[in-house]
């Protein structure tokens, strides 16, 4: 099945879910993948998280929707989507005909929001999980943001974990006061597994004109500016919940930033804003690994997740 | 009628390269990079840009830069232009760059000018650093029989882009400056209604800053000739992912869309853009305000 790339055994599972690699898309930096088939084999990534889909089309938000920040950018976009009706009839039959593992991204305002599109997923063969975004930065009001509350959270990915006919993932944020806590709550709420994280809650101002640089003032930040506080954010919950699946998603560039998370506990890792840049990124982070792992004596890429120690330990 | 290739049309593959710097010129504010580009030349069209990858610290994102000339050469040795303007970190790299270093370029990206099937009347309008394309256009519109008139605008003398190459080839240029330093005194729109009505223009292509596309867009709308438009729009990726570029569009049924400048662009019918939306007002009613003249039936076409 896997042609392990550089020798070293690709392979992973991720609630349930086998993976032939652990690269793959983040959502919202990948579309539905059609953009993308001029440059990488859709269907052989890892898998391809899609752009959160929610249960009715959404323009997203006015322009300037972006800055670049140092090591970084913000963005706010505002779930720009066709809704989940036009994504099933559209995008869905395209990645089954490309042989994608697919994990569909899914949000909303409200719990019966994620759970109308949940239940729209239900029995759609080619979706092979569901990623519950609960953690977007840039909706109406600060209060949306489940990912901020463990019981909110818990709330909603009990309703979604109740109506999905495939593993669930919990995408959470960095924002919240205990991100440790409210990975628990969703854990004994349902979900098979965690993405970690979102993009972090920023803002920037321009000097001269005094104007705040996005229209929506405040957007999430992604990028190698955050790709610390992700690995730590994985470090940390996969210590208190060692059993507890992760995709671990923040500022990932090179083979070494791949590896950072998966030792951190991560068994599977998404590129996101990265694949910006390079659009090779998924092809070329997966044959990278295969030859890095090789190169520093490991046959598989389980050899290393959660293998970390304290720089004392030395 | 003048065709409209580009809406179905399928864009071609890009392809990722690493460039030769061949050559660089420097012009007022601006610096023109000439890049060995192998393949990339070769299935480029004008209204098309690369994503180049920059060297500068903390800079992550690549530059969106948007082809100013292409020459295919045999066996991949076509070379693409880029002109580099004065603003950002990353535009301050890139006009630095030596002779001789390497770039790492995606591209061509996008959907180009529609060419006219038919032999038709070009007008080619451009504002500031914007107006880069317009050479490129010109040289492929001109040696296929369309009559092409340029008219290109900017704040200032020295911040105007235009090269004699492209006069050399089009029926006529016109300067425009904001502060009469060359060329008329005024801005583009100023001079499009006496261009339109002596070339007997069939079709506008406009490359510049929103607010001048704006006001070109109705302009050409009160003239009742179709424009195509280059829109610039912050872009992260330039792939079509982001969705950070978007314009609002106005599709078949009347509805507003937000469509991404990057993929469904940056070339746009300018009647369907909803530029009051993007808060351009003060450029549409300055035009709308114009007082243009009636010429009494049908432009005539000067010899």
């Amino acid at each position: 099945m896997t042609a392990p790339s550089g020798g070293a055994e690709l392979a992973t599972t991720v609630a349930g879910l086998r993976l032939d690699n652990p690269i793959v898309t983040a959502s919202g930096c990948f579309a539905s993948g059609r953009e993308m088939e001029r440059f990488v084999d859709v269907g052989s990534i890892g898998a391809v998280v899609v752009k959160s889909v929610t249960k009715a089309p959404r323009k997203g938000l006015p322009t300037p929707r972006m800055v670049e920040t140092p090591s970084g950018m913000l963005n706010a976009i505002g779930l720009q989507n066709p809704g989940v009706d036009a994504w099933l009839e559209d995008d869905l039959p395209w990645l089954v005909a490309r042989g994608a593992t697919t994990v569909v991204s899914i949000a909303g305002d409200t719990v019966e929001d994620f759970v109308h599109v949940a239940r729209r997923l239900r029995g759609m063969a080619g979706v092979d999980a569901i990623e519950v975004n609960l953690s977007c930065p840039n909706v109406e009001h600060r209060g949306l943001v489940f990912a901020l509350d463990p019981q909110a959270s818990a709330e909603l990915i009990r309703a979604v974990a109740r109506v999905a006919d495939v593993p669930v993932l919990a995408k959470l944020s960095a924002d919240a006061s205990d991100v440790v806590a409210v990975a628990r709550e969703v854990v004994s709420a349902g979900a098979d597994g965690l993405t970690l994280i979102n993009t972090i809650l920023g803002m920037a101002i321009d000097p001269v004109t005094g104007r705040a640089e996005l229209a929506n003032t405040y957007g999430g930040l992604s990028g190698p500016a955050i790709r610390p506080v992700a690995v730590r954010v994985v470090h940390q919950v996969h210590a208190a919940l060692p059993e507890v699946p992760i995709v671990g998603c923040g500022g990932v560039r090179s083979v070494e930033d791949v590896v950072q998370f998966l030792r951190a506990g991560a068994s599977a890792v998404a590129v996101g804003t990265g694949g910006f840049v390079d659009p090779y990124a998924t092809e070329t982070l997966r044959d990278g690994l295969g030859a890095w792992l090789t190169e520093h004596g490991h046959r598989s890429v389980q050899d290393i997740i959660g293998q970390v120690t304290s720089a004392k330990d030395g | 009628m003048t065709g409209d290739a580009a809406q179905d049309g399928a864009a071609p593959m890009p392809l990722r390269v690493d460039a030769e710097v061949v050559a660089r010129r420097r012009a007022g504010p601006y610096t023109t990079l000439v890049l060995a580009a192998p393949g990339i030349a070769e299935r480029s069209s004008p209204g098309q840009f690369l994503e180049v990858a920059v060297d500068v610290p903390a800079a992550l994102l690549r530059r969106p830069l948007s082809i100013a000339r292409a020459e295919a050469g045999d066996g991949g040795l076509g070379t693409v232009e880029l002109v580099v303007g004065p603003d950002g970190v990353g535009s301050a790299w890139l006009a630095e760059v030596r002779t001789g270093a390497r770039l790492d370029v995606v591209g061509p990206l996008g959907r180009p000018f529609p060419i006219p099937q038919r032999t038709a009347s070009c007008l080619l309008v451009g504002g500031g650093y914007g107006a880069a394309p317009l050479h490129y256009l010109t040289e492929v519109l001109a040696p296929l029989g369309h009559r092409v008139d340029l008219i290109v605008g900017a704040s200032t003398e020295e911040t105007l882009l235009h090269s004699l190459e492209a006069k050399r080839l089009a029926h006529s240029l016109q300067l425009t400056t904001d502060d009469g330093s060359a060329g008329l005194r005024g801005r583009v729109t100023d001079a499009m209604e006496e261009v339109v009505a002596r070339a007997g223009t069939d079709v506008i292509y406009a490359c510049g800053p929103n607010a001048m596309l704006a006001a070109v867009s109705v302009l050409g709308g009160r003239l009742g000739v179709p424009v195509r438009v280059a829109l610039e729009e912050r872009m992260a990726c330039g792939l079509g992912i982001c969705f950070t570029c978007v314009i609002p569009v106005r599709d078949r049924h009347d509805e507003v869309q937000m469509r991404r400048s990057c993929i469904d662009g940056p070339v746009m019918d300018g009647s369907r853009v909803e530029w009051r939306r993007m808060g351009l007002d003060a450029a549409i009613d300055a035009v709308e305000a114009m007082t243009l003249p009636d010429r009494g039936g049908p432009a005539e076409v000067d010899a």
